[in-house]
């Protein structure tokens, strides 16, 4: 057994409200990461994701439950450089360059990688001499990239790290990353871009209203996501049979119009057609915004999203 | 690494909470290289003093064992410091409007450390205004005997920590990334109000001596002379009570900034 790189148990946090009811940003979320797992903490905004993730650094007290990154606290995995992070609200200073920047922070580890080195990984030494308050948005990201490889840390943690670059900029960011993450680290990256988590993370994480609502390798939310939908007129269709065939996910009744969601269609229309008096049959693709969307909206029954749960990669 | 087995080297949690000479010095050139700070701190004081310090006979005349040149310089080099050490101690104010303190939460460096450097680099630059405006009074006809050069010049510099304090504690009261406009008026009315400016005499003089500035300034000019007993007693009791409230101001300021994660 090797310790996980992050474990959250039950975690939960609650934030008061001038003049409204308290919002329960993280209500029992609980996550194991093992080290070397690329894993993207996927949800659409308000869904907890910045809330977990200053937990999990320390940088937030959550109300009840337990954070330990390597089997110790945050604080410590962060003073000796072994968990570093990009922050969407951490702020760089304007009157020092890149290369400054670095230095500075550098002198503040026990150890670290050298600055030269550091600047090439994360693209940015060509403009290491230039002042950060001229730097673009994408390369103050990228700064702040190369400021958590500096203690070379065997986890790295990015909260919404693309957000307000522009296309260019997401490319160039992600590649710098790609090149690094070769490595083995450790990543954990919160994002809202379905397609950021689809390219880059191994393991996708969903969450909405601060808990975990499916959890599996970047395959499994795939296949989730192509499930189908088999409709056709069938008066008093026999839903128990229905609900038997393998990867059948749901039977609705609209009238006479029968509304089927599965993961194998052939099944499904191969039973309605030779069984059954069923006409007008028609099969619909589900995309991954659509799955997104049913597993992360409001309106989403928990029941059948619980169905997709894959716990334990 | 020098490591003969294969397993990483242990990672270790850096001396002091992080505090260096290479953070300090990488502080130091950041504030030389803003232009407003240098300005206010290293040019406005010895332009201050050469306008007002020796103008008519000032030269000529004689204070304490040095003349009124000399006296004037001492007050300029206390507002110099006093703006320097402020600016310094205001930095926290910017660094927190900006999200760098956010950013520093994600290094090794402990709080204290941070508060450490900013007050280093803030005497620093203290240290730096001082010199300069003991420069121009040496170059333009201040007198005073040796020791009083070097008393007045030490306790000008050391007694402007208590303004190294008050910068933290107004940097952790107001957020702000213009702190320094908000502070830069209230300096020079300290300023005048402690009888930097113009000598207090009758009410004023009573009046005066409950300001920050006149505690600082009165110590300062104390190696020159003609101080009596009972006004050092009072600069002292100045001092450390202005010293009590902004440091006690800071602390629980700076408690509560770090208590809020």
């Amino acid at each position: 057994m090797t310790t996980p790189a992050i474990q959250l148990r039950d975690l939960r946090k609650r934030f008061a409200v001038r003049g409204g009811r308290p919002v329960q940003a993280v209500d029992g979320l609980d996550l194991t990461v093992q080290p070397g797992e690329i894993v993207a903490f996927l949800g659409p905004n308000g869904a907890g994701k910045t809330t977990t993730i200053d937990m999990m650094l320390g940088l937030a007290v959550p109300d009840s439950g337990d954070v330990s990154l390597f089997g110790g606290a945050p604080a410590e995995a962060i003073a000796t450089g072994r968990v570093s992070a990009v922050l969407q609200s951490g702020g760089l200073l304007k009157d020092l360059t890149v290369e400054e920047t670095v230095r500075l922070v550098g002198a503040l580890f026990a150890t670290t990688r050298p600055v030269e080195e550091v600047l090439a990984r994360a693209g940015i030494a060509e403009i290491a001499g230039r002042l950060v308050g001229k730097c673009s948005g994408g390369q103050q990201q990228r700064l702040r990239f190369a400021l958590a490889l500096l203690p070379n840390p065997d986890l790295i943690v990015l909260d919404e790290p693309t957000t307000g670059m522009d296309v260019e900029g997401r490319r160039e960011f992600w590649n710098a990353m790609r090149e690094d993450s070769s490595r083995g680290r450790t990543v954990l990256f919160a994002t809202h871009y379905l397609d950021e988590a689809d390219a880059y993370a191994d393991r996708i994480v969903l969450v909405r209203q601060g808990r975990v609502v499916a959890d599996g390798s970047a395959a499994e939310i795939k296949n989730l996501a192509s499930g189908r939908v088999i409709s056709a007129t069938l008066p008093g269709a026999d839903q128990g049979r229905l609900l038997a065939i393998d990867g059948v996910d749901e039977v609705e009744l609209r009238g006479e119009r029968l509304v089927v969601h599965a993961k194998d269609s052939d099944a499904v229309a191969r039973y309605l057609l030779t069984h059954t008096d069923a006409r007008d049959l028609e099969i619909a693709s589900k995309g991954l915004e659509d799955a997104f969307l049913a597993l992360t909206t409001e309106t989403a029954p928990h029941a059948s999203a619980s169905d997709y749960v894959t716990q334990g990669v | 690494m020098t490591t003969t087995t294969v397993a990483p080297p242990a990672r270790r949690i850096p001396v002091a909470g992080g505090f260096s000479l290479g953070f300090l010095l990488l502080e130091l050139r950041r504030m030389l290289r803003n232009k407003r700070t240098l300005i206010f701190t290293l040019v406005m004081p010895p332009a201050f003093f050469a306008i007002f310090g020796v103008q008519s006979d000032y030269t000529t005349q004689s204070y304490g064992s040095g003349n009124v040149t000399a006296y004037v310089m001492i007050s300029m080099a206390v507002y110099g410091a006093m703006l320097a050490t402020t600016s310094g101690g205001a930095m926290v104010s910017i660094e927190r409007a900006l999200g760098w303190s956010r950013q520093l939460r994600l290094t090794p460096l402990r709080p204290s450390a941070y508060v450490a450097t900013k007050i280093a680099v803030a005497m620093a630059l203290g240290l730096v205004s001082v010199s300069v405006v003991f420069l121009v009074g040496g170059v333009l006809g201040a007198h005073m005997p040796a020791a009083a050069w070097l008393g007045c010049f030490l306790l000008a510099w050391l007694g402007s920590v208590v303004f190294a304090a008050f910068g933290l504690f107004m940097g952790y009261l107001l957020p702000s990334e213009n702190v320094m406009q908000i502070l830069g008026p209230g300096l020079a009315i300290l300023a005048f109000a402690g009888g930097l400016f113009v000598p207090p005499s009758g009410w004023f003089e009573t009046v005066s001596r409950f300001f920050p500035t006149y505690g600082v300034a009165a110590l300062a000019r104390s190696p020159l002379g003609e101080i009596g007993v009972g006004t050092a007693a009072v600069a002292v009791v100045n001092l450390l009570v202005w010293a009590a409230i902004f440091v006690v101001g800071a602390t629980v300021l700076f408690r509560r900034d770090t208590a809020r994660v």
